[in-house]
């Protein structure tokens, strides 16, 4: 049944009016504003931490809103939970797959409407109707096969599978392309599109531009947890929705400090590493800070691993100082002046039930210890050294790093490489999930390590801080680099556009 | 399903044929193994173990593990037996329902310390493990209840036989079958599978893994409870310390049956068969001279390299899934 484009005449099946939500005094939301019209694709965009996951979590009745109404066909809705959801015919497709290995496709597909005979579950049935949905899918796998051995694209095509087994009203696809090919992407497109067509309404949450213009008849842009900025899509092109997206004064919020750029420090020849990143080759120079962009699944965080011994290149050679050195394993590394501030700075960055002092001191064992003792004054004497440096907000050296804040949590990892005094400091995400004030304080210390003659190489995905600290910024996409931009050169668009191929 | 079945199917086979050759070659070497009586034995043998397996087999596959079992089981039988002596007229009937409500607390605690307080349910299930043996010294006071305070019904029950079993046997006959047909057949099995298989997925679908779990430790508290009974009338005595570390063998009889101990795998025909692995080595041993203490050994043998087994063919898996999505 072909439903036109609906016109903005038509009601939208679903609203969100004002939508609040925070966690622990950090808002994940605070005003957002959202329609969907039947038969037509919506796309949601936004920066990371613009608050995208936090809807879809709060429309599939995962998370609670604490304010703002929720409205489906004319009438106020709570979501309960996410059985509640896809009663109302609120169906997602999860960025990260939700599908259960140890069953079958069938099984995955009726997960929360198992056909029933009498009160026990219809296995022929069951069977029966999902090779119908697939096949009404045009996708050639069994419904016996167990989803352990699908695809991540075929897991996705599961769960819209799964969509269809009710009244599906509105479909969510949230990133469903991140990890897909393109001829993935396409076909996941198509079956979209057909939904759209039986009078679906579809909100796609993607990064990719390319993919937005091909399939969204409307759009609405998020940043910092509110709607910014809604219309058709057909009225818009890149640059005004990359305005949108970004739209704040970059130079407040990043203190960079006028550095002197030096000798070349570090140099990456060649880099590759099956199925992660390929031919990666860059410099950077003493007192320069190298920006790295890309998308998530870039490489960006398998190169900086890599670079820092946790993973073996296939090929390819780091020199630092113009000598090629071999880093095989983490202590390499630190031998060799780097040091690496992950990503997961919980997991992987401080150890939260030890103190700041342990956390601090357990790199710079070695010179506290020279005879293999510890001693605690010592210990505390370095940690108050750098708390008092970095300004890091706590009761004393002996608090624990839990119980810190996620910004103070950064400065005790980064300081615990200081006192190491490396010549290059990696930073996976120096800033991700911390508030604003913190933020520029972790910039402030890392663009003065910067300025005494050191070298960074920062990761992010947040463009304005990419645009803000970095001298040269490097852009990945699917393991590759795909540009390499001075200071001036390096706009908004030209960025997001290398990262996305828009 | 069907392949999911078959790779399941195939292990439970490969486990099926081992019992089965085990069981060959002790009666090569002593014909009177397979006599009749004696496997009725063996089978009489092994139907507590059974039982309790099955019932720790929801917990392990919904992500958990119950330490407490045995001592569930010793604590229902002190109760059960305790009532008995001091009412030994109320029947049998009472004494059951008396079992398997005791049990279902002791495990509903477990159980909702595992879910509301999100405790890991090793630590929980050691702790009440303690307590619930402690329980047991001070309902009774140290002292043992023996055959001549029970009640010959409470006692009778168990031994009854019919057509060449016991009851008790009967009752691990049925409790297998009702549970391979629910495992399969309704909403509550499947659950089990899916929030043990992928609990934020669970999640996502609106199936609270932490119910799930909850509901696991309460069902296999109900049949530690039963079986507490059981095992008192069996040996017709209950002190404090009956069925002490039986928990392990309970666990290995999972574990030896393809239980995947990190959750959502498992089948009532491998538990049942890890179980008649571990009742046919510990009846033949000290037919074949050996002594029993090698029982341990042998299942901590078999469990490794269960264990080593499904390590590598996982490492398989992966390398496959890797070439696949390049």
């Amino acid at each position: 049944m072909a439903v036109a484009v609906q016109q903005e005449t038509s009601h939208p099946i679903l609203t969100l009016s004002q939508v609040r939500k925070s966690f622990g005094g950090a808002h994940a939301l605070r005003d957002a504003n959202l329609a969907l019209y039947p038969g037509q694709v919506t796309a949601l965009i936004g920066e990371n931490g613009a608050g995208k996951s936090t809807l879809v979590k709060i429309l599939c009745g995962v998370h609670q809103p604490d304010g703002g109404e929720i409205v489906l066909d004319g009438k106020h809705v709570r979501v309960h939970d996410p059985e509640h959801a896809r009663q109302l015919g609120i169906n997602v497709v999860h960025q990260e797959c939700v599908v259960f290995d140890n069953l079958s496709v069938a099984e995955n597909i009726f997960i929360s409407a198992r056909p029933k005979q009498g009160r026990f579950v219809a296995w022929r049935e069951m069977r029966k109707r999902a090779a119908e949905i697939l096949k009404q899918l045009d996708v050639s796998f069994d419904p016996d096969t167990p989803a352990s051995q699908l695809s991540v694209a075929q897991k996705h095509i599961v769960q819209i599978a799964r969509a269809l087994t009710s009244d599906a009203r509105v479909l969510i696809l949230d990133e469903p392309t991140a990890a897909l090919s393109h001829r993935e992407a396409d076909d996941l497109f198509r079956i979209a599109r057909r939904l759209k067509d039986s009078g679906c309404a579809l909100l796609f949450i993607s990064h990719k531009f390319e993919e937005i213009f091909a399939l969204a008849d409307r759009y609405v842009v998020f940043r910092d947890g509110a709607s910014v900025g809604d219309g058709m899509i057909a009225h818009t092109n890149t640059e005004h929705l990359i305005r949108l997206m970004v739209g704040r004064s970059v130079e407040q919020l990043f203190p960079k400090l006028e550095t002197t750029l030096g000798e070349e420090l570090l140099r990456v020849e060649n880099l590759s590493r099956a199925q992660e990143f390929e031919n990666v080759s860059f410099s950077v120079r003493r007192g320069e800070t190298l920006g790295i962009y890309g998308l998530v699944g870039a490489g960006r965080t398998e190169l900086a691993q890599c670079l820092f011994g946790l993973t073996a290149p296939d090929s390819g050679s780091v020199h630092l100082n113009g000598k090629a050195v071999s880093i095989s394993n983490p202590a390499d590394a630190v031998r060799n002046g780097l040091a690496y501030v992950p990503e997961d700075r919980q997991q992987q960055g401080a150890i939260l039930p030890f103190s700041i002092a342990a956390n601090v001191c357990l790199p710079n064992l070695g010179s506290l210890a020279p005879r293999g003792f510890c001693n605690r004054e010592r210990e505390l004497q370095l940690a108050n050294h750098w708390i008092g440096a970095l300004g890091i907000k706590a009761t004393g050296p002996r608090q624990n790093v839990g119980d810190l804040s996620g910004g103070n949590q950064q400065k005790v990892v980064i300081a615990k490489w200081l006192a190491r005094t490396p010549q290059v400091l990696i930073l996976d995400e120096p800033t991700k999930g911390i508030d604003v004030g913190a933020k520029s304080a972790v910039h402030a210390v890392t663009s003065e390590f910067a300025q005494r003659g050191n070298a960074v190489v920062m990761i992010s995905s947040e463009l304005p801080e990419i645009l803000g600290m970095s001298d040269r910024v490097l852009v990945m996409r699917r393991g590759r680099v795909r540009a390499l931009l001075d200071r001036s050169e390096a706009t908004a668009e030209n960025v997001v556009q290398a990262a996305t191929d828009a | 399903m069907r392949m999911t079945q078959n790779s399941a199917a195939r292990r439970d086979l490969a486990l099926g044929f081992i019992v089965l050759l085990l069981f060959g070659l002790v009666t090569a070497a002593f014909p009177q193994f397979a006599r009749p009586s004696n496997v009725a034995e063996v089978f009489d043998d092994s139907a507590i173990l059974i039982m309790l397996a099955l019932g720790q087999m929801l917990v392990i596959l919904t992500r958990g593990i119950d330490l407490s079992v045995a001592a569930n089981l010793a604590l229902s039988g002190m109760l059960v037996a305790l009532f008995n002596k001091n009412y030994p007229g109320a029947g049998v009937l009472p004494v059951l329902l008396l079992a398997v409500g005791s049990g279902a607390v002791l495990g509903l605690i477990n159980g909702m310390l595992v879910w509301r307080l999100k405790l890991p349910p090793i630590v929980v299930t050691l702790g009440t493990m303690s307590v619930y043996r402690g329980l047991i010294y001070l309902l009774s006071g140290g002292t043992w209840v023996n055959d001549n305070m029970m009640s010959p019904g409470f006692l009778g029950l168990v031994r009854f036989e019919l057509l060449g079993l016991t009851v008790l046997a009967w009752l691990a006959i049925i409790g297998a079958t009702v549970a391979a047909f629910g495992m399969r057949y309704t909403g509550l099995g499947r659950d089990f599978y899916a929030a043990g298989g992928n609990p934020s997925a669970a999640t996502y679908t609106g199936l609270d893994p932490g119910r799930m779990q909850c509901f696991a430790y309460t069902i296999c508290g109900a049949i530690a409870g039963l079986c507490g009974y059981l095992w008192v009338a069996r040996f017709a005595v209950a002190y404090t310390d009956i069925a002490l570390g039986f928990e392990l063998q309970v666990i290995a009889a999972c574990l030896i049956g393809g239980v995947a101990i990190a959750g959502g795998i498992g089948t009532v025909a491998g538990v049942v068969l890890g179980c008649l692995f571990i009742g046919v080595i510990r009846n033949a041993l000290p037919l074949v001279g050996i002594s029993p203490f090698w029982q341990m050994g042998i299942n901590g043998i078999v469990i490794v390299a269960a264990a080593v087994l499904s390590a590598r063919r996982r490492e398989d898996k992966r390398s496959i899934l890797e070439t696949q999505t390049a």
